[in-house]
């Protein structure tokens, strides 16, 4: 017995659990709550960072004590007690392995119930990780292959120490301290993240990749990545992050700045599955990024994200199109269900000539959600022959959830061609019956009509990340009928 | 085959089938005629388990077994297809995507494992050559932009992939032009054996004369009020409706 109607299919959506909440006993050393200049100090020192660095998050720190958290984004949630947090934990035991053999078998058995087993990874073609639990990172793979190259692929912390002079030059330059509040914070005492450098006319050989996860319980995570893609280069670096599931509200505030010098290209791919909350909304992950690309003459810089998780979501990744000739990208398929929040998009600014921006974003709302796309399509008096192509579509399910859409446009040169379509649809009885006709049960019918209503932007994903994606559409959104 | 015993069905309380029988053995064509509104594609819906309609009474056995309790696609496990009057499109999934999915999840549900791609393939290729299907309509999105003549045979297309013991066509002629109505039928035909079973809804006689029917019967008012073999076909072309309802009225 499954017959079904909008009722069941509510009724389903509210009972499906988060599959990966769990939460992994690696002992940690977590510094006391609060938030001031000694604890920034002290982040800085548990790192051994050099002076200017620790100057730069001092500076960051005064700027955020200025500013007032953002209240525009569409979104509603209990604001965070940002002196409760504890802004530092890590692993205590953090060597780094040569081989899987020295990694804490807690840890390994964490992956293995993600599904996301290193070995395994090991094997899919050329994908090199840099894991990271928990602030530190504590596994890298695949380094040698890339130092071959010149690639440089570390965590943050270790390039402020090896590669002091590109962090220098490039940290904040895309994101600036003063950009916005989870910006400024993120500056003052981001833990760790990952660093990328491409050299001029490389062609990184393969997919880099990270998993971020949060685990000790009420410790906010700030990642900070730097990828930077000399001239001629080309990257493709994959993001995937997943949450145990925790009972009080975890913050994460992650900043991200790509720079794509002239004729590179970087394509950046997030999935993205922090535990949403339960189904009567209690719990989750505030996800609050700042991701921004800046794309030199001729460079391009893809996004592209699936964004199945946490309870409110903020997130804007966009490309400032400085070079003439640039191309900036974004695609994006974001679920909510229950009552998850997301406002999310894109900003696309055009200040080159000839400049070219592609948005595609796929809502998908269930249970009592509510999904926004929010995004703005600039163009700056100078930039001639500016083009952009939006596209927004929103799929419902049930009538208790929200789909909204956002578009800003700021066209202040004349010979811009901006084009915008929105549609939105639901998922019918009667496509369900149909599918059901053929042999399809509800819960593999919806997969089916999420996957294709996704499409456009699943088939932008590297193979590998694609076929997760469409397992985690497929966890989000159905239920455990039968 | 199937056999329906009194069935009785309503939506929102406005009851529809008012006492329906029918048997179909294996190896027949049954074809139902009637005019518009009168519960042929409600019927049609309600052997395939929708459930939207409620079933007050009676019952629907395939192969000798009540089915009144299984799902929808529980029910295509066993072998019913439905051919539908309005095809749903179904935007970003492919017709070879779609069928190849319904053809994996009815074998699941045997037991089976997936069908071999290159079996799969040799398939795909039989069947759009037997209805005469371009190769580059398969990778559409299903039945987005479709012609109606196009959905239809999108339907018979997947009624031969998939070999159902019971075909019910409702008005499948309907949007076809003579052409692809006499390469539809041929594959129906072609289909068609001693152990299986057609149920042809529709209201032209047109159809009937490629897919020669065994019986006809006759719908009205949500009830069969007259069966007869092939020849009433042709006297329904000829009268028309009128002269069964004022014998009904009678
Ligand atoms: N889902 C429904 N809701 C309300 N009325 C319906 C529904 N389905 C069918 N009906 C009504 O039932 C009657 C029979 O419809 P239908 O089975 O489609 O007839 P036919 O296929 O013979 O033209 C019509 O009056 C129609 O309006
Ligand atoms: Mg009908």
């Amino acid at each position: 017995m499954s017959k079904y109607t909008e009722d069941d299919l509510r009724e389903e959506l509210k009972t499906k659990e988060y599959e990966y909440g769990f939460y992994t006993d690696i002992q940690s050393e977590t510094f006391p709550v609060g938030l001031n200049e000694d604890i920034v100090r002290a982040i800085s020192k548990k790192k051994e960072e050099p002076e200017w660095m620790t100057e730069w998050r001092l500076e960051s720190f005064k700027i955020w004590k200025e500013m007032v958290e953002p209240e525009w984004a569409n979104v509603h949630y209990q604001k965070p007690d940002f002196q409760a947090i504890s802004y530092y934990s890590a692993p205590n035991s953090k060597p780094k392995y040569d081989s899987l053999d020295e990694v804490d078998p807690e840890l390994l058995a964490t992956f293995d119930k993600l599904g996301i087993s290193l070995d395994e990874q090991k094997k899919l073609a050329g994908v090199a990780m840099d894991v990271v639990v928990d602030s530190v990172s504590v596994a890298t793979t695949f380094k040698k292959t890339l130092a071959e190259k010149g690639i440089i692929f570390m965590s943050i912390s270790e390039a402020i120490k090896e590669h002091p002079e590109l962090v220098k030059k490039y940290i904040g330059t895309v994101v600036p301290q003063k950009d916005n509040f989870y910006a400024a914070l993120n500056s003052a005492v981001f833990s760790d993240g990952s660093f990328c450098y491409i050299p001029k006319g490389v062609r990184c050989p393969m997919e880099l990749s990270t998993y971020f996860r949060i685990n000790q319980a009420g410790t906010g995570q700030f990642e900070r990545t730097l990828v930077i893609a000399d001239e001629g280069s080309y990257v493709s670096y994959l993001e995937g992050c997943t949450a145990p599931m925790r009972d009080e509200n975890q913050l994460h505030a992650a900043v991200v700045e790509l720079i794509a010098l002239d004729d590179a290209e970087i394509k950046y791919s997030t999935v993205q599955n922090w535990y949403p909350g339960n189904a009567e909304g209690k719990g989750g992950v505030y996800n609050f990024v700042t991701k921004r690309g800046l794309c030199e003459k001729n460079a391009k810089i893809s996004w592209t994200q699936v964004e199945t998780g946490s309870a409110v979501t903020w997130k804007y990744p966009s490309c400032v199109l400085k070079g003439d000739n640039s191309v900036g990208e974004f695609y994006s398929i974001a679920v909510t269900n229950n009552y998850q929040q997301a406002d999310t998009g894109t900003k696309m600014i055009h200040l080159g000539n000839n400049t070219k921006s592609t948005i595609i974003s796929k809502g998908i709302s269930a249970g009592k959600s509510q999904n926004s796309y929010r995004g703005l399509v600039q163009v700056s008096s100078r930039a001639e022959n500016a083009r952009n192509f939006s596209q927004c579509d929103s799929l419902l399910m049930g009538n208790e959830c929200g789909a909204h859409t956002f578009p800003y446009i700021e066209a202040k040169n004349k010979s811009a061609k901006i084009e915008h379509e929105a549609t939105t649809s639901k998922i019918g009885e009667d496509q369900i019956f149909y599918c059901n006709q053929r042999g399809i049960d509800t819960e593999k019918a919806i997969a089916l009509i999420v996957n294709g209503f996704s499409k456009e932007v699943l088939n932008k994903l590297p193979m590998e990340f694609a076929v997760e994606a469409q397992k985690l559409l497929e966890i989000s959104l159905e239920g455990s009928v039968g | 085959m199937l056999k329906i015993n009194n069935l009785h069905a309503s939506v929102e309380d406005k009851a529809i089938l008012r006492g329906i029988n029918l048997e179909v053995k294996p190896g027949e064509v049954h074809a139902i005629m009637g005019p518009n509104g009168s519960g042929k594609s409600t019927l049609a819906s309600v052997i395939a388990g929708k459930e939207e309609y409620d079933v007050e009474e009676g019952e629907i056995l395939l192969e000798g077994e009540n089915i009144d309790d299984l799902a929808a696609e529980e029910r295509a496990h066993k072998g019913i297809f439905l051919s539908f009057q309005y095809p749903v499109e179904i935007p970003g999934v492919s017709v070879t995507n779609f069928i190849k999915t319904a053809i994996n999840e009815t074998r699941k549900a045997k037991g089976l494992d997936d069908m071999p791609a290159n079996e799969m393939l040799k398939l795909i290729r039989e069947k759009s050559e037997l209805l005469e299907i371009d190769r580059k309509f398969l990778s559409r999105s299903l039945n987005e932009g479709f012609s109606g003549g196009e959905k239809k045979r999108n339907e018979i297309f997947q009624m031969a992939m998939l070999e159902p013991k019971l075909a019910i066509l409702d008005e499948t002629d309907s949007g076809l032009d003579i052409d692809a109505l006499r390469i539809v039928a041929n594959g129906v035909n072609k289909l068609k054996s001693k152990d299986n079973a057609v149920i042809v809804i529709t209201h032209y006689q047109r159809l009937l004369d490629y897919i020669v029917p065994d019986f006809v019967h006759v719908l009205h008012n949500g009830r069969i009020v007259k069966s007869g073999p092939k020849e009433l076909a042709h006297e329904l072309e000829e009268k028309g409706y009128d002269w069964i309802k004022e014998e009904v009225n009678a």
